[in-house]
């Protein structure tokens, strides 16, 4: 796989993970043509395409589209199911997954893919062995974050006024 | 201390995290751009803090603004600080950013090496697989080469999650560091069998990816992917196994029957059948089900059946595996043509394209104009140029493929093309053009039909045109004005066509069309007059004549050179014409000579009917033969040796009288065994009529009191209904004939009797003049008999010229000028034999070089001594097709009495330049002219100049040796030369548009520079002319007294030139990328005009 976006229905992009290097410019210039492309089709319309010299693969889930670049060789439908299973994944972790999760937890969202795909190569088939990984990696995050007493008021900081009086505490 | 502390906290307090941002950005949509500069400010400040969690998450908020496309290299540094943190939480955020922001030029990754290396044995098995993770999307070839011994440790780690990680990105490190790959294989190898079914995935990946790049070297883990195979209930993993197979069948054939066996196994488990398939959750038994599909390539029959499903990616699919069955198996495709035709009418358009690919291998004689006239409906109902323009591209190569095989009547074909005319903003306008000339040109019995056709087309120019330039339709004219003008005999009225062509709307169409139109124009006058003046009426022609002449100088203001030039070259002769109509003279017959001859086909072979020139030998070694133990794989280099062997070639042994008629005789009997020329084996006539045609179909006519086609344009229908009738009259007429032959023949009837139709059947109404091998349809001349230049290797003409003779005569001419011009400079240059003061003179223009006569004064003959024995010409020029090859041709010129011959030609060579010699010949080596000179006779050699650089001029000096040969005796004597490559003879015409010329000047690369000229009293054109004889450039745009003007070196360096003149000055601004080479040639420039 060369790469795979994520992007809503009125072309915003909202998740890219390049497999090969790719210049920035390119990039943006090829994000930009595909999205028209794939947002230009119809819903009853297959979910393949010829682009360039590769073939695309997309899916729309809502109002979210998946789309993967993969090269001449490679099976189509196989790409349609890594899709699907990226969803489920997103769909298990976040608990039915909306747009709005992915937007607000993108790193998240990276974290899921990067588990469940690697140099644009399959790493684990089972859905439950990813998301164990992730959520113990999760795990591990939420200990390291609690570690230091300051960092633990970072999380609810819009309370201000507590905040401040802790920190006065400290301070005394 | 502890006040800066905690200052900073409760600054950190207040900054956005991640959340934060999303939302701010959300809220400013009116104002994006300026709420994330001031992000971007904040998050500078929030980097240059010492607390780590605000860096990372700066690094965060980074990573989401650059999947927005903010740029954020400039933080690179900082998010390998956040990647080096020790705490997990960080670290994944800067990996994260680092995978999503560092690529192979990011100078920064150099300082990671270690950090990921200490990553990579931390004992938290989540930091190894974040570090991994990372490593995947950013690693470079230092990186692969630096860490690939500490991922190979990884490859035998004792947690899975590692193993399997190390696993995949060694396919990575392999890509970036190929010389890994040898010591890692036999742990990669190991992996196939771990225990860990996810390991032992990804090892099927890596070693399918390596294995499809290069197959040869995994043949022997076949074994073992086969015991995989069969024990496997994954299907990814399967899939990927069968990939590979498919990879090592070509190599193994052995292979073949177990993949298939196993590959058929999976095909028709119940499990997997189609039926109990419903697609959307079941996509990946029906991926492997494709793959499958794809590997056995027997499989139509069940390819129909993903076709004709519902799901269009299924469908989708089918047609694609389909298009690949149909390249070695097109027979078994083609019985399902109605199910592809479906498609054609399917919503989505992508499948209509798959199917459009599908139909190019399915077309016959019997079923082309039913598809053509479905893809012409479509072309009508398609929405999008992109599509159409596809569709029409299709039509026209459907219809023209392997020389117009399946189609058996041009005026079908013809009013198709014109039909396809009327398409608006199509890009394909030339392809029309070049398909009508081609018929047009080949097919002689389709000329009447086809010009009346374009003549209706150049009368109605107007709709083609009318929405200005911005299509390419009116690339149509071209051909149509062409054709016009050729076969002007078959036009019905040339004069209204004449006068179609000499409308004043013409002038809008682009310059080339013009021209053709101006061309043919002359010719159409020609035809009319011939016409008029077999009228008693004298006036008609003298009407004409005036018609010419009120009408040509519209196109003699042209922009365009070539149609200016055109333009008042016949504006010319079309006065004096009419002066002598004046007179009443009859000029119809000599006009008409201008244009005389007809276009006739040639094939490639005609070269052989070619008388050989007296005195040339084509047997004979133009060089000493290569030595006998040159091995036969060493490629001759130079162009020399390459003659060379085709000349040893025996078919340049002559070929007897017999011989010949013998061949011709079995040419004869294939054409006689061609399946286009039988008219043979019956068939009824019910099996046509029992599927329903089209014209069975009843159709309202609707009366419109506006037509709703270009007047007089045919509509191909038509002729699908004549062909359609005219075939069932053929098959009556056959069945006629058989039925006489039956009655003779008596009681033997029935057995041959029905049966469908086959493709001999239908014999073609036109033919297509000489098919295939004999003739590609570029090989196309006016006269046969072709006389060769003069010396020059033989060769067949490959475009349209109207007669070799008039090319010659202009060669010949320049020839002439050139020497004219060496008579006047230089005359004796006398020098002694002592050898020092050989000289040379270059006139200083182009390429002339000549020697100077050396006069032998000890040579005991005295008839050598007084007329100079040689003439010297050479003419310098690039080889287009190699930027480091320079032609010089030279014509010898023997002015003595004596018999010149055993002429050898040496160039010392420089660093720079060397003459080319045959392999094995040594550095110091002559080369042998090859052939003699009779007293007063000339001639010409080519030789082969290597040049590295091309920026300076250079001077080559050189000696001929040769033998002067008297009734009584004969003396070996030596000419000194020198040979000046100037920098204008790397240069090559080139014709250079406007607006590329624009282009090139605003791109920047290009050095200025400039020179003046003064006291230059020729006129404007006639220095331009001059520049450009000269110099070799091309005159891009003029206006007034000022022109720019185009060129290229061999090496591809471009030249331009702006010239303006005022009052005797010139004034030459000029820009070429490499400013030497630029300022030798405007050097030259200024010594070409101080010399006139």
């Amino acid at each position: 796989m060369r790469f795979m976006l994520l992007f809503s229905r009125q072309g915003k992009l909202r998740l890219q993970k390049w497999y090969t290097a790719t210049a920035e410019r390119d990039k943006k210039k090829m994000v930009r043509e595909l999205m028209q492309v794939v947002l230009a089709r119809k819903p009853k319309m297959c979910s393949f395409l010829e682009w360039r010299d590769l073939k695309i693969v997309y899916k729309r889930y809502a109002s979210l589209y998946f789309c993967c670049a993969v090269e001449e060789q490679d099976n189509e439908l196989i790409t349609l199911e890594v899709i699907h299973r990226f969803v489920e994944l997103l769909d298990k972790y976040f608990g039915s997954v909306c747009e709005l999760d992915i937007i607000f937890n993108f790193e998240k969202a990276y974290f899921i893919l990067d588990e469940f795909l690697m140099g644009g190569e399959i790493q684990d088939t089972s859905k439950k062995s990813v998301l164990k990984a992730i959520e113990q990696a999760d795990l591990l995050q939420e200990v390291s974050v609690l570690e230091p007493h300051l960092a633990s008021l970072v999380s609810n900081f819009k309370d201000v006024n507590k905040l401040t009086t802790v920190v006065v505490l400290t301070v005394l | 201390m502890a006040l800066k502390i905690v200052k900073g906290s409760i600054d950190r307090m207040f900054d956005k995290n991640l959340q934060d941002l999303v939302r701010g950005i959300r809220n400013h949509k009116e104002d994006e751009a300026k709420y994330i500069s001031t992000c971007i400010d904040e998050i500078k400040q929030e980097l240059k803090q010492d607390n780590i969690a605000v860096k990372a998450n700066a690094v965060c908020k980074l990573t989401y603004l650059q999947m927005l496309g903010y740029d954020v290299s400039w933080a690179a540094f900082n998010i390998v600080e956040v990647m080096s943190s020790s705490k997990f939480t960080y670290k994944r955020i800067g990996y994260l950013a680092a995978s999503q922001c560092f690529h192979e030029s990011t100078d920064v990754i150099m300082l990671t090496t270690n950090q990921i290396r200490k990553d990579l044995s931390s004992p938290n098995q989540y930091d190894t697989g974040v570090a991994l993770t990372g490593l995947s999307c950013f690693v470079t070839p230092d990186l692969a080469r630096d860490l690939a011994n500490d991922i190979m440790t990884l490859m035998s780690h004792t947690k899975p999650y590692i193993r399997k990680k190390a696993v995949l990105i060694m396919y990575k490190v392999f890509l970036k560091y190929p010389e890994s790959l040898r010591p890692a294989f036999p742990r990669l190898k190991e992996k196939l069998e771990d225990p860990d079914p996810g390991v032992q995935s990804a090892a099927v990946n890596v070693i399918c990816e390596l294995a499809r790049r290069n197959p040869k070297n995994y043949l022997s883990l076949a074994p073992l992917f086969f015991k995989l195979m069969t024990s496997s209930t994954n299907n990814w993993v399967l899939i990927k196994i069968i990939k590979l197979f498919g990879a090592l069948t070509p190599l193994e054939p052995r292979l073949c029957h177990s993949t298939s066996q196993m590959s058929f196994l999976f095909f028709l488990s119940p499990w997997l059948s189609p039926s109990s398939l419903s697609t959307s959750n079941s996509t990946s038994a029906m991926s492997l089900l494709y793959e499958c599909v794809n590997t056995v390539i027997l499989c139509v029959q069940k390819l129909r059946i993903l076709i004709e499903d519902s799901d269009q990616n299924l469908k989708y699919l089918g047609l694609l595996a389909m298009s690949k069955i149909l390249k070695t198996h097109p027979k078994s495709v083609q019985s399902h043509k109605d199910l592809i035709l479906q498609c054609l009418d399917d919503k989505d358009e992508s499948i209509r394209l798959r199917a459009l690919d599908l139909l190019y291998g399915m077309v016959s004689k019997k079923n082309l104009m039913e598809i053509v006239k479905k893809l012409m409906l479509h072309v009508d109902k398609a929405e999008g140029t992109t599509y159409r323009d596809e569709l029409l591209t299709k039509i026209i190569d459907i219809c023209s493929q392997s020389n117009y095989q399946y189609i058996t009547n041009f005026e079908w074909y013809i009013s198709i093309l014109v039909e396809l005319t009327r398409l608006e903003g199509t890009r394909h306008g030339h392809l029309i053009a070049s398909q009508m000339l081609d018929v047009a040109i080949r097919v002689k019995a389709i000329r009447e039909f086809a010009v009346a056709q374009m003549a209706t087309l150049l009368d109605n120019a107007h709709l083609l045109t009318g929405n200005t330039q911005r299509n390419g339709i009116c690339e149509v004219l071209y051909a149509a004005a062409w054709i016009c003008g050729e076969f002007s005999e078959h036009l019905e009225n040339p004069m209204q066509t004449l006068e179609a062509m000499l409308r004043p709307k013409v002038a809008t169409l682009p310059g080339h069309i013009q021209a053709v139109y101006v061309q043919n124009a002359a010719k159409l006058f020609a035809t009319v007059l011939r016409s008029q003046e077999g009228n008693t009426d004298r006036t008609a022609a003298q009407e004409t004549s005036q018609l010419m002449i009120d009408r040509l100088p519209l196109f003699v203001q042209s922009a365009n050179l070539e149609v200016q030039e055109r333009a008042s070259c016949i504006l010319q002769l079309v006065k004096y014409i009419q002066k002598l109509q004046q007179k009443d003279v009859e000029v119809a017959e000599e006009v008409n000579a201008l244009f005389a001859g007809e276009l006739n086909p040639v094939a490639p072979k005609a070269q052989k009917k070619v008388p050989v020139p007296e005195g040339l030998d084509l047997d004979a070694w133009i060089n000493e033969p290569p030595s006998e133990s040159e091995s036969e794989d060493e490629k001759p280099r130079t162009m020399f040796t390459r003659e060379e062997t085709k000349h040893s070639r025996p078919r340049h042994t002559e070929v007897d009288e017999k011989e010949l008629a013998k061949r011709r005789e079995v040419r004869k009997q294939e054409q006689a065994s061609n399946p286009f020329y039988i008219k043979s084996s019956p068939s009824s006539q019910k099996v046509y009529q029992e599927a329903p045609g089209v014209d069975h179909i009843p159709v309202v006519q609707i009366d419109l009191s506006v037509p709703l086609k270009v007047p007089g344009l045919p509509m191909s229908d038509q002729y699908v209904k004549l062909e359609e009738e005219r075939r069932q009259k053929d098959r009556a007429d056959k069945k006629k004939k058989e039925k006489k032959k039956r009655k003779e023949k008596g009681g033997r009837r029935g057995k041959r009797d029905s049966g469908p139709e086959s493709e001999e059947d239908i014999t073609p109404a036109h033919m297509v003049d000489i098919v295939t091998e004999e003739m590609p349809p570029t090989a196309i001349c006016r006269s046969v008999s072709l006389v060769p230049p003069l010396n020059s290797p033989p060769c067949v003409p490959s475009t349209c010229q109207k007669s070799s003779k008039h090319k010659k005569k202009k060669q010949k001419k320049e020839k002439e000028e050139k020497d004219k011009k060496k008579k006047k400079k230089h005359h004796h240059h006398r020098h002694h034999s002592d050898g020092a003061g050989e000289e040379s003179v270059q006139n200083g223009t182009v390429e002339e070089e000549e020697e100077p006569l050396p006069t032998i004064s000890d040579a005991p003959t005295c008839s050598l001594a007084s007329p100079p024995p040689f003439r010297q010409v050479c003419d310098i020029q690039g080889n287009l097709q190699d930027g480091s090859q320079v032609v010089v041709s030279l014509i010898f010129e023997n002015k003595c009495d004596s018999f010149l011959k055993a002429m050898e030609f040496n160039v010392l060579d420089s660093l720079n330049s060397r003459l080319q010699r045959p392999d094995g010949a040594g550095p110091h080596d002559g080369l042998t002219v090859p052939f003699q000179l009779p007293p007063g006779v000339s001639n010409e050699a080519r030789f082969v100049f290597t040049v590295k650089s091309i920026v300076m001029p250079q001077k080559l000096k050189g000696t001929l040796a040769f033998i002067v040969k008297n009734e009584d005796s004969s003396t070996h004597e030596k000419l000194d030369f020198k040979l000046h490559f100037t920098c204008t003879s790397y240069l090559i015409t080139t014709p250079c548009y406007s607006d590329a010329f624009a282009k090139l000047l605003e791109s920047g690369d290009l050095k200025a520079s400039s020179v003046k000229l003064e006291g230059v009293v020729m006129p404007f054109p006639h220095l331009l002319a001059r520049i450009c004889f000269h110099h070799h450039f091309s005159v891009v745009e003029r206006i007034d007294s000022c022109a720019s003007m185009y060129s290229r070196s061999i090496q591809g360096h471009h030249v331009c030139l702006l010239v303006k003149t005022a009052d005797q000055t010139v004034s030459i601004d000029a820009k070429c990328d490499e400013p030497s080479l630029l300022s030798n040639v405007l050097d030259e420039i200024k010594l070409t005009f101080s010399q006139c």
